[in-house]
């Protein structure tokens, strides 16, 4: 009987240690390697695009924040997470999301599509003051995001080490990118068509309620703004994509 | 065959020259990160009770500060626990002083609370990768890297030169530990640096291949860091303390491989109904389910080790800790597979159940026995007759289990009563309920468990007094606990 072996791995600590190693590798082999390798791990839909660099610097301060804390951004099929917040999440909806953001808490309510279902004004109100648009909320205030000026200088070397992981930025928007931070948070980006050609959907103009100056309160909302409204859902066919 | 009687039998009486130095030292660390991480724990939970809490800060808002308890509970205070531990017992259980000299566990020690440094002064100000239990950023996790390559050395070093013929069962648990971490922190943390002088990176891996890649990692820190290294904890504390051997040595092979084999499978569990292919989630609940057995298996011979000695928990606290500890570990890891279960997942996922579930196994298991195992160390270390109060020993077993018991309940009740109310629908099909009424319903249970947190802290403090009047050599002079057991308990 093998019991009567185990004296074996007892006594030789690279025995044990092999024979730990080569235990805990299968499961990771066979679960995360065909996430990489199949085709239909992610859904083929039109629409999702990397993030504009005022977006991505936006996500980074939700990052700093630990907005993932509390918020998810996955939202399940069932009808009453339909119901409240929109159609179930694709996995091709975060295909750009260098770091996933999905959480695993409902502190608050799922942001996954929260992009224009409130107003600008709503956000920087909510978040100076979240009980002054909230009254029961429990989340903490953000009042300094709109004071701080927002630093995101190095935005070319950011969307470089994202294309580099796997964002398909390309030269124009890796060239444009310290522009197209100052552009989307002006009035001007509405009626730039190269802009809104990179990228689509984008929501634009000034977000903070400051024309002055670029604060991180523009760039968190302008991410906001745009969570969920990449794919459109009239078109979509979930027939196609069963898994 | 007995296992245990070896650990019992580690002769103080053959000279060897150990290294207790270092023992010492995480020893005190645990104590102090102990204490900070449930302090810091119980701040959030009030800020959830009560915003106003937050002060509309960067650095104290409870964004930055849950990642700063949860690593502070489980990598600085779980993290010593483990270190001062291991060090101890591979010494003892091999009849050899630490491999590396004085130099290489001193490294593993001050390297290790560098890195929790890093750590923490990165998440209040914000430098973190956004993924849960593996915040710290790229430069962060490569000095990690270092200082856990030391830590493999020193132990595997100090397992090759050892004076038994068997490698005693709690360091095959400690050495699953140490190497699974490793894997699981190279393979979580690939990311590139935006410069080599900036704190930012991006994940080498983006959406539903990250997600799985972090809750692969996230889940054997609980199986691995969590789970793992406290049963080599148990291994040898529980015996040790109940003088008994190890009830099953069978078992315990049985149930060492067949924990470290599943438990890699079950991280998917956190990604029920996601858009993680469901194949990954059937598959990750499968695992999780039958990862109960194993699990128990470790229970039982925990507790069965006691066969023949449980009147000591009556006159031992220290032990008390211990028992306790393993029956909470039971008591989660029957819990966790049922939560598993993709129909109860849609109603407990993100919800203050899974709060507690992890509670009932981070206070009740891995805390407890860590208290149970300093308890029985700090004498021994110090060259004490005893601890300096077994009475005080025994009011922190009762107000760390009374703070439990609140956080637990409090939470299955805000869990589910939230998981009910979004998917409740009135009688005209509408949605019954608007989120904020289920953020409201939950205040009466957060005050109630942030209560709980509060007792389990101060039951912590009591330690730490209890420790201080123990090193400093004070005897506090009070009558024994219980009544000592006759030969009619055999």
């Amino acid at each position: 009987m093998l019991l009567k072996k185990h004296h074996i791995v007892e006594k030789n600590v690279f025995v044990l240690i092999l024979g730990i190693f080569l235990t805990i590798i299968i499961g990771g082999i066979v679960e995360i390697v065909p996430l990489f390798t199949m085709e239909q791990t992610i859904e083929k839909v039109e629409g999702v695009r990397p993030y504009s660099p005022l977006e991505q610097a936006g996500r980074n301060i939700y990052i700093r924040e630990g907005c993932y804390n509390c918020h998810s951004q996955q939202i399940r099929p069932f009808r009453d997470e339909v119901e409240r917040y929109g159609h179930y999440s694709l996995a091709a909806e975060s295909m750009y999301d260098h770091p996933f953001q999905w959480g695993s808490k409902r502190t608050g309510p799922d942001l996954a599509r929260v992009g224009k279902k409130y107003s600008n004004a709503w956000h920087v109100a909510h978040m100076t003051d979240p009980r002054s648009v909230v009254p029961e909320s429990i989340m903490p205030g953000y009042p300094f995001l709109a004071k701080r000026e927002l630093e995101f200088d190095d935005a070319q070397a950011h969307l470089e080490t994202l294309k580099m992981v796997g964002v398909p930025y390309t030269d124009e928007m890796i060239e444009a990118a310290k522009a197209d931070l100052y552009l989307q948070a002006s009035e001007d980006a509405e009626y730039d068509d190269d802009f809104l050609a990179r990228y689509p959907n984008a929501a634009t103009g000034d977000f903070d309620g400051d024309p002055e100056k670029l604060t991180e309160m523009d760039a968190l909302i302008a991410y906001l703004q745009v969570l969920g409204r990449m794919v459109d859902f009239t078109t979509y066919n979930p027939q196609m994509n069963l898994r | 065959m007995s296992q245990g009687s070896m650990a019992q039998t580690a002769p103080s009486s053959v000279a060897v020259n150990y290294n207790m130095d270092v023992v010492r030292w995480a020893a005190l660390a645990t104590v102090f990160w102990g204490v900070v991480g449930f302090l810091v724990g119980d701040v959030i939970a009030w800020q959830l009770a009560f915003p106003v809490l937050n002060f509309d800060t960067d650095f104290l808002n409870f964004g930055r500060l849950r990642p700063l308890h949860t690593s502070a509970v489980i990598f600085a205070f779980g993290g010593n626990a483990l270190l001062a531990t291991s060090f101890y017992v591979v010494q003892r259980t091999c009849r050899t002083p630490l491999y590396g000299g004085k130099a290489l566990p001193a490294f593993v020690f001050w390297g290790y609370q560098l890195f929790i440094v890093m750590a923490a002064i990165g998440y209040v100000t914000g430098v973190t990768q956004g993924r849960e239990y593996a915040e710290p950023e790229w430069f962060v996790d490569l000095w990690l890297t270092v200082v856990w390559v030391a830590y493999l050395a020193m132990f595997v070093g100090t397992l090759l030169k050892r004076r038994e013929p068997h490698i005693y069962v709690a360091n095959w648990f400690y050495l699953a530990f140490i190497v699974t971490i490793a894997m699981l922190h190279l393979g979580n943390n690939l990311a590139i640096p935006v410069s080599l002088f900036g704190t930012k990176s991006y994940s080498m891996f983006s959406g539903v291949q990250d997600a799985l890649t972090q809750w692969w990692y996230g889940h054997n820190a609980v199986g691995f860091f969590l789970t793992a290294g406290f049963l080599g904890m148990m291994y040898y504390f529980v015996p040790k303390r109940a003088e008994r051997p190890v009830y099953s040595y069978r078992l315990s092979i049985i149930h060492f491989w067949a924990l470290i084999f599943l438990y890699i499978w079950a991280g998917p569990h956190h990604l029920h109904y996601t858009a993680l292919p469901d194949w990954a989630q059937t598959l990750g609940m499968t695992f999780s389910i039958m990862l109960w057995m194993p699990s128990w298996g470790g229970m039982i011979n925990g507790l069965m080790t006691l066969s023949g000695a449980w009147d000591k928990l009556r006159t031992d606290p220290v032990l008390r800790f211990m028992v306790a500890a393993v029956g909470f570990y039971g008591m989660s890891t029957f819990e966790g597979p049922v939560m598993s279960i993709k129909a109860v997942n849609g109603l407990s996922h993100y919800t203050d159940w899974t709060i507690g579930h992890v509670h009932s196994g981070a206070l009740g298991w891995v805390a407890f026995v860590s208290f149970g195992a300093i308890y029985h160390l700090i004498p021994v270390l110090w060259n004490r007759e005893r601890l300096y109060s077994m009475r005080l020993v025994s009011h922190h077993f009762w107000l760390g289990t009374i703070g439990i018991v609140l956080y637990i309940t409090s939470m299955w009740v805000s869990g589910i009563m939230q998981g009910l109310m979004w998917r409740a629908y009135d009688e005209l099909g509408f949605l019954q309920y608007s989120f904020i009424e289920t953020v409201e319903a939950m205040h009466p249970y957060y005050i109630i468990r942030a209560t709980g947190g509060a007792l389990f802290l101060l039951g912590s403090f009591l330690m730490v007094w209890n420790v201080y009047k123990t090193i400093r050599g004070d005897l506090r002079n009070e009558a024994p606990i219980g009544t000592p057991a006759t030969a009619a308990a055999e």
